[in-house]
């Protein structure tokens, strides 16, 4: 089929500001828009600069808006989106270039979260046990692959660039409701800070964002609890 | 711009992550992460189905016997020392990862939980065992959060998207790196004691691959450009169960949970041809089955693929045990795996071959393995040689576990005890030649174009079933890439976030690694493991159980040979 794919365009060392480009572009209706996004890259346009990298949706690179919805470029095909197309970067990051945007941030906000076990006791020689149960507890945001899609999809995050956001507290999560963590304050000082998970509003934009099918915002909902109950 | 480490590790997958742990735990060391990603990116993350380990959690196992699977699923081309290390250190390296925190799925009493893979078997061949440790079917996933989130618990120093351009030796010592900052363009020197590569595979020098876009062979090439030669290339790993067409891994836990592969007449076909392992002969087996389907007419509909069949497991088994498989081919092939039939194909997957190491990961060279101090390397891009002639399933994620973590250990003592050796004049000469001349060019050949062409090729004639005619005639057309490649020239020459120059100088290491895998396979007349000659379709342990070391001189290629370390299990013949 013949799609015809708008994206938004911007280099800040040679443009004042950002333009659109449009591109006719064959593309099988099961293609990934990945796909159609490396014909344009290799047939017509070698300047059309975006990440990606494993292309089946597991390593995060590639999320961007398209058609107004953040999505895995990978992980979507071409057929449920529809011959017209417009693509753009993900919003409150800047932009590096046409859809690549600045990470850092993003990444400094998941580190603030302590996104790691901490557990101060000695290991056993073998493995800490944990039963089924526990582990079911805390493991849907082990699935996050860190894309920011979610967070980049948070109404209160665009209002608010401070905000951690959606992914750092699904880490969090990840570590609060592992039962081998012993962080306690140490992680939740963070996340009961200002900016921290009292900032969500419970829009579900994450939650239909995520292309790990995360339940983003029941996680955050399930830290705001856990930090009322540990306080009271 | 200039910096200066103690250690350098280059990729940020299993491997280097879990060596520069070690580095970032030695106190006194200072340690950089460069890589083309974001750590989280990395091509470890798309392992699904676990990590072998004899931990004997669900019946009895011993690392003697995880061993023996590795030296006969290798074809006997296995380093045999090197196995036994790996699968010893096997177990103490998962309950170090358990220990960081990595969510395993469980036993009923809270252990690790275990399942079958291809080719593990019980006391030396009897039956399948439980030995793959898994974290549902995203196990590499987990193993590369958990490092990665242990790097920022230690405070490891990361240079995400930074592109390898150069290796840098002084006196034959090695001294450093040189990288370019995608972002901006501008070429850094990495001045350390100690580097090591820990770059990942080459699977996107084929057409149908399992590997990421990323998965270029950056770190071997560059290496085999310096004249380290390069061990075993001709032996590639094809997947046996890829998405049909796309070519994205279905793990083998699939079939370790019971699913069953089907022709076009519905037959399990892998009755006929290995009864005791059924499904969970090993991948370089299971492959040439489905071939040999293919060849005699009985692919669906006439076609170059069968059926994965996972309807008998029900939607509990799918939908907890193998949830990504599960979403993978809702998503891709819209059809229900509880239900329906999955086409699958062979897949380029995993690099047997690569640079050659001892097993404390100093890269060695020549017939006689002499260290070259102060280079080390790791992980699919090194041979140590622990998977042979084919690996086995969970042994890639043991592998950069248990080697990136004796690479690290090593590194941290070699650093403590050497002082920085001097960089060379212009260390990063070459490398801004290089890209200054890509970036100047304004006519010339596509390299898309060309790596279209050499993907085509590599897959039609050096992927499952090799013979001398098809190779022969990849090896013209390499050559003829290679000289189209000097002249090429990109739309995109700004020097700020040019990702066109990356994706360019990633063919010319496709093209220089495609051209060492070919002439690795002409040379090996014989067929064992992933390599399959149907002009020699025996094994031939008389002229052939030894490595091949491919090196690139300034006089062509040149083929050598060293022997196999046979100190453990005599060779047999491998039936299943």
């Amino acid at each position: 089929m013949l799609i015809q794919c708008k994206v938004r365009r911007f280099n800040p060392t040679v443009d004042k500001k950002p333009y659109f480009s449009t591109y006719q572009v064959e593309a099988e209706p099961t293609d990934r828009v990945l796909d159609m996004l490396n014909t344009i890259k290799w047939e017509l346009d070698g300047t059309l600069t975006y990440r990606r990298s494993c292309a089946h949706g597991v390593c995060g690179s590639d999320a961007m808006r398209i058609n107004g919805r953040n999505r895995l470029a990978c992980k979507v095909l071409v057929r449920d989106i529809g011959n017209k197309m417009t693509i753009e970067p993900m919003m409150g990051f800047t932009v590096l270039r046409d859809l690549v945007v600045d990470m850092e941030p993003f990444f400094e906000k998941y580190k603030a979260v302590k996104p790691y076990l901490i557990n101060d006791n000695p290991a056993p020689v073998t493995e800490r046990l944990q039963s089924p149960e526990e582990l079911e507890a805390y493991d849907d945001t082990t699935k996050c692959i860190l894309c920011a899609a979610c967070t980049t999809a948070c109404p209160p995050f665009w209002s608010n660039p401070d905000f951690v956001g959606p992914a750092a507290l699904v880490n969090a999560h990840r570590f609060i409701f592992d039962s081998r963590d012993k962080a306690g304050a140490e992680r939740a000082d963070v996340i009961s800070s200002r900016e921290g998970v009292w900032r969500c509003r419970t829009v579900f934009n994450c939650t239909d964002a995520c292309p790990r099918g995360i339940q983003v915002t029941n996680a955050m909902e399930e830290v705001k609890r856990k930090l009322l109950y540990d306080r009271a | 711009m200039y910096h200066r480490f103690d250690a350098i590790v280059v990729g940020a997958g299993g491997a280097g992550l879990m060596a520069a742990l070690q580095l970032a735990q030695t106190p006194g060391i200072s340690t950089a992460v460069i890589s083309k990603l974001y750590p989280s990116r990395s091509h470890t993350g798309a392992a699904q189905g676990g990590i072998g380990a004899a931990l004997g959690n669900l019946e009895e196992d011993h690392p003697e016997w995880h061993t023996f699977d590795t030296v006969k699923g290798g074809d006997y081309l296995v380093d045999q020392t090197a196995a036994d290390v790996m699968c010893h250190e096997a177990v103490e390296s998962v309950y170090e990862l358990e220990h960081y925190g990595l969510p395993f799925s469980r036993t009923p009493d809270g252990k690790i939980a275990q399942r079958r893979f291809g080719g593990h078997t019980r006391n030396f061949g009897e039956a399948p065992v439980r030995r793959s440790c898994f974290a549902a079917d995203r196990t590499g996933h987990m193993i590369l959060q958990t490092l990665y989130q242990q790097c920022i618990k230690h405070e490891v120093n990361f240079y995400s998207e930074f592109q390898l351009l150069d290796l840098v030796f002084n006196d034959g010592v090695c001294c450093g790196i040189v990288a370019l900052n995608i972002k901006d363009g501008e070429i850094h020197t990495f001045h350390a004691k100690a580097v090591l590569f820990a770059t990942g595979g080459f699977g996107r020098a084929w057409k149908i691959t399992s590997n990421a876009l990323s998965n270029t062979g950056d770190g071997v090439a560059i290496a085999y450009r310096h004249g380290i030669p390069l061990e075993d290339m001709e032996l590639y790993q094809f997947h046996p169960t890829g998405v049909y067409k796309l070519g994205i891994l279905l793990t083998e836990g699939a079939r370790g949970e019971g699913g069953i592969l089907r022709n076009s007449e519905g037959e399990r076909f892998t009755e006929r041809y290995a009864p005791t392992l059924l499904d969970l002969a090993p991948r370089d087996m299971v492959s040439r089955f489905i071939y040999q389907e293919v060849r005699e007419g009985r692919g669906i509909n006439g076609g170059d693929f069968v059926h994965l069949d996972l309807t008998h497991l029900g939607a509990e088994v799918v939908e907890k045990k193998l949830p990504d498989l599960a979403d993978f081919v809702r998503t891709y092939l819209g059809l229900d795996p509880v239900r329906e039939l999955i086409p699958i194909q062979p897949t380029a997957h995993y690099a047997m071959g690569g640079i050659p190491t001892d097993i404390d990961g100093r890269v060695i060279t020549g017939e006689h393995n002499t260290p070259l101090p102060g280079f080390y390397a790791a992980g699919e891009c090194a041979c140590v040689s622990v998977h042979g002639a084919n690996r086995l399933g969970t042994n890639s994620l043991v592998d950069i576990v248990v080697f990136g973590r004796r690479a690290g250990r090593h590194m941290a003592r070699y650093v403590q005890e050497t002082g920085f050796t001097q960089l060379p004049q212009k260390p990063d000469l070459y490398a801004r030649e290089q890209v200054g001349q890509l970036l100047a060019r304004e006519t010339g050949e596509s390299a898309a174009r060309i790596r279209s062409a050499l993907q085509e090729e590599m897959m039609d004639k050096v992927s499952v079933v090799r013979s001398e005619e098809k190779l022969r005639a990849a090896q013209r057309t390499v050559r003829q890439l290679k000289e189209q490649y000097r002249h090429v020239a990109m739309q995109d020459r700004q020097t700020w976030y040019n990702s066109e120059l990356h994706e360019t100088m990633e063919v010319g290491y496709l093209l220089d690694l495609s051209e060492s895998i070919i002439a690795g396979a002409l040379a090996r007349e014989e067929s064992r493991g992933g390599h399959y000659r149907e002009d020699y379709p025996t094994r031939d342990d008389v002229n052939f159980l030894r490595h091949t070391l491919v090196y690139d001189t300034p006089d062509g290629l040149q083929i050598r040979y060293k022997p196999v370390d046979l100190s453990k299990f005599e060779p047999k013949e491998r039936k299943y």
